[in-house]
């Protein structure tokens, strides 16, 4: 709403807003309220009026960009292996441009290994591990996910893993990938997946005798209330929050 | 085999000639005279000046020679990344500058780059914020660099190399300062564009910097590219080849300098990089030397793509040039003037909320407050920053706030490598290990 321009320079940067936000709400999140709005005059509803659609849980083929033939590159190449590509893969999702394979813990390491080795694949690199903690999806709270690079094709790929909160156990990928070595431990320490394997899974960031895994949805952010000119303002994660 | 002789004055001696060297190992140990022995463990850091911030190595040495080293890292650790998920995703800026506090600006590129593909607005950047990003990621590789050289030559002793890089450096800062306000941690690139336009004056300034930078590297080259002493100290020190540094996640300048061309900005351009032209500079040493040479280079590859972006900032202005994305949902007001409390203010936008429109009051509170809503997903953003590829992994749950945000920095990943270019080297060839990897601790521990 900056409203500094005057005559035609208006007309065309509303045409522009506009058709930016028709763009984005052909996305995952359909909004409706004021913004984008064409049927009812509701002028303060800046996000109320929100209806949220379920995450894209897989895709159909055909995924677009290189994503089908890195698909079926794999697929032939887990089926030389003796691995049908339904039970390595559980689901395979493209979304915003990027392939994401879910991959069932048994297999993983087979997977990263053949990604790594077969020249049509050729991920080279790993950039690393990151932890997701979902602690609504039960039965799969802890999520690993890995960053793939192919510098011989130069294509991305995501790895991703679930394992429950009660089982968090991974195969370490340090063997395929020995640069997930500190990844890996900086994911034990803050989500507290165990990488079975690892050479030496100790915690990195957080000091050696700290308790909990702090990137945790469960673990608290911490802080005190600071005192500023007679007010007092309470810690970021106990403020008022607009969810 | 081995043959053995005892002299008083060495000890043990081994005569190795071509033999497996796992054989010579086997009859030392049969002799009981292991080769580590007499060792030595020393503690180098988390408070030692040649480590880059609070970097612990620990040591283990015979003699003069490294046998084992091993880093310990997270005396830096200070939460970012958690903090992030409770600040909207316009304040995870002024978090994640203060990353890798040597290159701010690319953290935020990092960040917004990812915002802005969960968003799905890349197509909707103004032309003109995209080419500020770029300029201020080029100046700042620059102020990395040469930081980067600075410490490099003081860490061998080179007080000269130091005095001189960080004067150099100072121009742009100065220039940072004029552009965004602040030396450091500026939260200057925002989700949506970049949180104002350049000051009157920034173009003839940076083009002046343009015009001397080129004679004050060739300065710096002079004192170093030839000299016997950071020869001696530089070359073949610390090497990693190309299987070493992809084996363990090693990018950026370590990578170049094993002849591997790759460098995100051409491989897979972000911010309009494709439309500018400038060379990835490689060496193929894998040495120290190797990577010194690689980053004079780039700065002057960024002088190169800092010139064509003052062209494209300086040519024709449309009277709608913005450098904040239209869409109102998103962007905040960016026109901004220098109030009497020298402070940046947006009078225009202000009498709007203010006088004409309680809607506008109404959506630049609830934008400010709330902020607005990211669609469900995650992304994974790249860039290359001045160590090599920053990623930024970001979840979104659908709310104002990031569900997740990791980021994948390079320095984190390049330290892995460190004892594989110390292992079996001289003690002193740490430091130079250790100051050609450039490591910034802000941004390994986060």
């Amino acid at each position: 709403m900056t409203g500094e321009k005057a005559g035609d320079q208006q007309a065309s940067a509303e045409e522009k807003a506009a058709l930016a936000g028709r763009g984005r709400l052909s996305g995952q999140v359909a909004r409706t309220g004021m913004f984008g709005t064409e049927t009812t005059g509701d002028t303060s509803g800046y996000g109320g009026l929100i209806i949220r659609r379920p995450l894209a849980l897989s895709s159909p083929r055909p995924y677009g960009s290189y994503f089908d033939d890195l698909a079926d590159d794999l697929s032939s190449s887990l089926e030389q292996a003796g691995l049908p590509f339904g039970d390595a893969v559980e689901r395979v999702v493209a979304d915003r441009g990027e392939l994401t394979l879910h991959v069932s813990r048994e297999h993983l390491t087979t997977v990263a290994a053949r990604l790594r080795d077969d020249p049509a694949l050729a991920f080279e690199l790993c950039t690393g591990v990151s932890g997701v903690h979902y602690p609504a999806d039960s039965g799969r709270e802890l999520h690993a996910v890995y960053h793939l690079v192919s510098l011989t094709h130069n294509r991305r790929l995501r790895l991703e893993v679930s394992v429950p909160d009660s089982d968090p156990h991974l195969p370490t990928m340090v063997r395929v990938y020995p640069t997930c070595d500190w990844h890996e431990r900086e994911t034990w320490d803050f989500f507290g997946i165990v990488f079975d394997g690892h050479p030496a899974l100790t915690r990195i960031e957080m000091p050696d005798d700290w308790k909990g895994h702090p990137q945790r949805k469960d673990y608290p952010l911490g802080g005190i209330p600071v005192e500023f000119r007679g007010a007092t303002m309470p810690p970021p994660d106990e403020r008022r929050a607009y969810e | 085999m081995t043959s053995r002789t005892d002299t008083e004055a060495e000890g043990r001696v081994y005569n190795v000639g071509g033999q497996d060297w796992d054989d010579v190992v086997a009859a030392a140990d049969q002799a009981g005279d292991r080769p580590g022995e007499e060792r030595l463990v020393v503690n180098m850091g988390p408070q030692h000046p040649s480590t880059h911030g609070v970097l612990r190595l620990i040591l283990t040495l015979d003699g003069e020679t490294v046998t084992e080293l091993r880093p310990v890292i997270g005396y830096l650790h200070t939460g970012i990344e958690k903090n992030m998920e409770f600040r909207t995703w316009m304040q995870g800026v002024t978090f994640c500058t203060r990353m890798d506090y040597l290159s701010p600006l690319f953290n935020e590129a990092a960040f917004c780059l990812a915002t802005e593909r969960l968003l799905g607005i890349e197509a909707a950047i103004p032309e003109r914020a995209s080419v500020i990003r770029v300029l201020m990621m080029e100046l700042n590789r620059i102020s990395s660099h040469l930081m980067a050289i600075a410490t490099f030559g003081l860490e061998l002793g080179a007080t000269t190399v130091l005095l001189n890089g960080l004067r150099e450096r100072e121009k742009v800062l100065d220039l940072f300062e004029l552009i965004t306000g602040l030396r450091m941690n500026h939260a200057y690139i925002r989700p949506g564009g970049v949180s104002q336009d350049l000051p009157s004056g920034a173009i003839e300034k940076i083009r002046e910097f343009v015009g001397v930078m080129p004679g004050l590297l060739g300065d710096l080259r002079k004192l170093l590219d030839a000299n016997p002493v950071y020869l001696a100290r530089t070359r073949n020190i610390a090497f990693l080849d190309l299987a070493g540094c992809m084996t363990l996640g090693v990018t950026g300048p370590v990578l170049r300098s094993t002849g591997l061309p790759w460098d995100l900005r051409k491989s897979q351009p972000y911010c309009g990089y494709e439309t500018y032209e400038f060379d990835v500079p490689v060496q193929d040493t894998c040495d120290a030397y190797g990577r010194y040479l690689v980053r004079m280079d780039e700065m002057e590859q960024s002088l190169r793509i800092i010139e064509q972006c003052t062209d494209r900032l300086a040519g024709h202005r449309q009277a709608d040039d913005r450098v904040m994305i239209a869409d109102a949902k998103i962007g905040w007001p960016a026109q901004l003037a220098l109030g009497p409390d020298g402070l940046g203010n947006s009078p225009d936008h202000i009498k709007h909320i203010m006088g004409q429109s309680m809607e506008a009051l109404i959506h630049h509170f609830k934008l400010v407050t709330e902020g607005f809503r990211v669609p469900a997903g995650q992304i994974y953003a790249a860039i290359e920053s001045p160590r090599g590829e920053l990623g930024c992994h970001a979840v979104s749950d659908g709310g104002t706030r990031p569900y997740r945000v990791h980021f994948r920095d390079p320095s984190f990943a390049n330290l892995q490598a460190l004892p594989a270019m110390c292992e079996g080297g001289m003690i002193a060839d740490v430091i130079a290990a250790v100051a050609s990897t450039d490591p910034v601790m802000g941004g390994v521990d986060r």
